[in-house]
């Protein structure tokens, strides 16, 4: 970007009505949405997962299950997409690489001292490359929330450019961990942080505390992506994960993107859902619109 | 690839909802209405009735009687029989049975209620359903709890009912208004005359057929339909005891003259011009869905809306740009369709008066911004509708419109917008948006506006007292308010 962006004053951002938001959620979820846009919303929705698998006892052949399923979704229904991406940590990059090498599905890995953030810069900046190195197309970091906190927005902005050199051409998602931020200014803060910085995505949560995604969280992160691109012309995607587990509130949460930042951000260039239990809850209602019947749980691969 | 350096969003090229319409096969309606009286219906005496029709589709969708002079008498005469002899003698706790089984009877009828609403009134079935219906069952659970503890709402001030009570209602708000009126009247112990407006008839009707069914002593509540004709007679029937309008200034005015000199009880609820006023320091994402509410709620046609926007320069080009976006997400459309934020206008006549105002809006040169979205052909419809640049100084900006048009002035300081706001000659209600609570507290205090809604718009509650100054009446409805204003002391 040839343009010289202002940085803004991180102590003085937008300020956020929680009542407000609510209500503009709970608007959201009122929308009705059938037929044919149902059945075009949800191939969207599996076309923006991120089949994920974030534990300690992840191995090499649960890795390549996944892979599997992220290009192999439901093949009993012809017409699908694959999901998006994969997440996995760092060490698992280089096999999720080989395992999806002949598909259009992206490596993303977590990195910098995911999910806690605790450790120093040099080891961040580290698993950032490691990760990198091994051909991850996607660095999903975790923000220093202790710092965010402290009201030491200097060092977080710095930590995510550091980082943000760190990736090259990867694409960098920065997460907040909303659920440790406690109020929705402080989230808006972080998506201007994280927005100048350099981030190409922001992304709500680990999966790992609770509460993850929430749609109040993710509009005020929506809307700061809105501002940017008002003031800038560039745009930022956005990635909720962990929380979405059913069809329909995924389609709520198209309909939130749709309304808040329009078309161009329908696609999963731009708009992700970090989740695992969500492919399956999707697939059992294209399933349904297919058939016209519910099937058990059963019928859907658990990768 | 990402879109450089063109910052306009594209809300519409494609996922667009399918059509969603509300089924309309569970509800019972007849072909022809009669008159509401003695808790029987009754043809009018000269056996005249008028067509109700569906504002979207110009199809009518029933025939309703109107009443005269002998009718509105026959009415009165129940309801003072009603009262002499049945209600006023009645235990209040037992009042109070009454009104909570109507209470009841409309929320298991919620759903039919909320389509007749949509059907005759045009308001999209997103309001009817999930604000006009609840709310209005909310009024009578609410007044149904205060029937028998009027000692305790009013210590020591020994309050009594006053008789017969003629109400007359508007049709923006056609179930709710009823319920305003009609819950705290008899929870006071009074009996009721309440005539709908002309084109709305049809859930006060099917209210009626409600209070049938609950039982309700004949006569304790009687309804009668036509236009201002029978409203004048209801206002100048010398056994009324207490007159409450919802409507037009210039109506109220003419109540208030017809009935100086008798010892009638008034209260009126007029129009309104409000000032919706957003501060530099206001949730601004916020505030524009707030603004929206204000405006464009119910295509507009709200007393308390929002029509005139302050907003301080320092951010008025974010709130407007933000404005004109999240006009292009709202949808105009069928009335019935679950996914339309506005509906149809509710009249021809009423599409005249707001099509005469943007005329003379852009007759005045102030600027005049609408949504890209198509309307429907047939029906009454009109664009969500921006003017920008705008002054005091304007006619649009002075005179209430009832549509779902939107004047913007920008201000600079505190003391202006006070000023502003204030130099108008109605006082209903207005908006205050900022992040500053002291900010609130002094505009609340300096606002002449019976309700001032802080970083929302547009919230009811049957426990909150509303109702204005100045040109925008008097009395409150709502709350211990309400009640007070059904009783003597």
């Amino acid at each position: 970007m040839s343009k010289t962006l202002i940085i803004p004053d991180f102590t003085k951002t937008a300020t956020i009505d929680q009542v407000g938001v609510e209500e503009r959620c709970a608007r959201f979820t009122s929308r009705s949405i059938k037929k044919d846009t149902k059945l075009h919303g949800l191939k969207m929705v599996l076309s923006m997962i991120d089949l994920t698998t974030l534990e300690g006892k992840d191995t090499e052949g649960k890795v390549k299950q996944m892979c599997y399923k992220a290009t192999h979704l439901h093949d009993v229904l012809p017409g699908l997409p694959t999901a998006a991406a994969v997440c996995v940590y760092p060490s698992m990059v280089k096999i999720a690489k080989e395992a999806l090498k002949n598909s259009n599905v992206k490596v993303a890995s977590v990195a910098t001292a995911f999910p806690s953030g605790q450790s120093t810069r040099e080891i961040k900046i580290l698993d950032t490359k490691f990760a990198v190195d091994n051909g991850a197309d996607e660095i999903d970091m975790v923000i220093s929330r202790g710092e965010f906190l402290k009201g030491n927005f200097n060092f977080v902005f710095d930590e995510i450019a550091a980082v943000k050199e760190a990736c090259g051409k990867a694409r960098l998602k920065v997460i907040f961990e909303t659920g440790e931020l406690s109020t929705l200014d402080n989230v808006r803060k972080a998506s201007e942080i994280a927005i100048y910085a350099g981030a190409d995505f922001i992304k709500t949560s680990t999966g790992k505390i609770s509460p993850a995604a929430t749609m109040p969280v993710t509009l005020v992160m929506l809307e700061a992506i809105r501002d940017y691109y008002y003031k800038t012309g560039i745009m930022i995607g956005m990635k909720p994960a962990g929380g979405i587990s059913t069809a329909k509130s995924a389609l709520h949460y198209l309909v939130m993107v749709k309304e808040t930042l329009g078309m161009a951000w329908l696609s999963n260039e731009w708009f992700r859902f970090g989740a695992s239990s969500l492919a399956n809850d999707v697939l059992m209602q294209l399933m349904k619109e297919a058939t016209g019947v519910y099937q058990s749980s059963d019928y859907f691969s658990k990768d | 690839m990402a879109k450089k350096n063109t910052p306009n969003l594209d809300f519409n090229s494609s996922w667009n909802y399918a059509p969603a319409p509300e089924d309309t096969k569970h509800i019972n309606l007849k072909k022809q209405y009669d008159l509401f009286i003695d808790g029987k219906f009754v043809k009018p005496t000269k056996g005249k009735y008028f067509d109700t029709i569906n504002p979207a589709t110009e199809e009518v969708l029933a025939k309703v009687a109107e009443a005269d002079e002998t009718d509105v008498n026959k009415a009165v005469k129940a309801a003072r029989n009603a009262y002499n002899n049945v209600w006023s003698k009645m235990p209040a706790a037992e009042r109070g049975k009454y009104i909570y089984r109507i209470a009841r009877l409309m929320q298991e009828r919620a759903r039919e209620f909320a389509v007749i609403e949509t059907l005759d009134g045009g308001k999209p079935i997103r309001e009817s359903r999930d604000v006009d219906v609840p709310l209005a069952a909310n009024h009578f659970f609410y007044y149904a709890g205060w029937a028998d503890k009027l000692d305790y709402a009013f210590p020591n001030r020994k309050p009594q009912s006053l008789g017969v009570a003629g109400q007359i209602i508007p049709w923006n708000f056609p179930l709710l208004m009823a319920a305003w009126k009609i819950a705290p009247a008899l929870a006071a112990g009074n009996t009721v005359v309440l005539k709908p407006a002309e084109t709305t008839p049809l859930t006060a009707l099917k209210l009626a057929e409600i209070i049938q069914e609950s039982g309700l002593p004949d006569g304790v509540v009687n309804i009668i339909t036509g236009a201002g004709k029978t409203g004048a007679a209801i206002v100048n029937h010398p056994d009324i005891n207490k007159i409450a309008f919802t409507g037009s200034t210039d109506v109220g005015k003419l109540i208030q003259k017809s009935i100086a000199g008798t010892n009638k009880k008034l209260t009126l609820e007029l129009g309104g011009k409000a000032a919706n006023i957003i501060f530099e320091d206001a949730p601004i994402d916020q505030a524009v869905e707030g603004i929206v509410n204000g405006i464009f709620f119910n295509q507009g046609h709200v007393c308390c809306a929002g029509s005139r926007l302050f907003v301080q320069e320092g951010v008025a080009d974010i709130v407007i740009r933000k404005l004109k976006d999240r006009l292009e997400t709202l949808i105009v459309g069928d009335p019935l369709d679950k996914n339309t934020d506005i509906g149809a206008i509710n009249s021809k006549g009423q599409l005249d008066t707001i099509n005469k105002y943007i005329k003379i809006g852009k007759d005045e040169g102030a600027e005049m911004y609408q949504s890209s979205c198509s309307i429907p052909k047939k029906g009454f419809f009109c664009r969500p509708t921006l003017f920008l640049n705008t002054s005091q100084s304007h006619r649009i900006v002075q005179e209430e419109i009832f549509g779902p048009v939107l004047t913007i002035q920008t201000f600079r300081t505190v003391e202006e917008v006070i000023e502003k706001a204030n130099n108008i000659p109605y006082g209903l209600s207005a908006g205050v948006w900022t992040d500053k609570g002291s900010k609130i507290f002094n505009l609340t205090t300096k606002l002449r506006a019976g309700v001032v809604w802080a970083n929302t718009y547009n919230k009811f509650d049957p426990t909150s007292p509303f109702g204005g100054y100045k040109e925008s009446g008097f009395g409150r409805e709502g709350g211990i308010h309400g009640l007070s204003s059904y009783l003597k002391f």
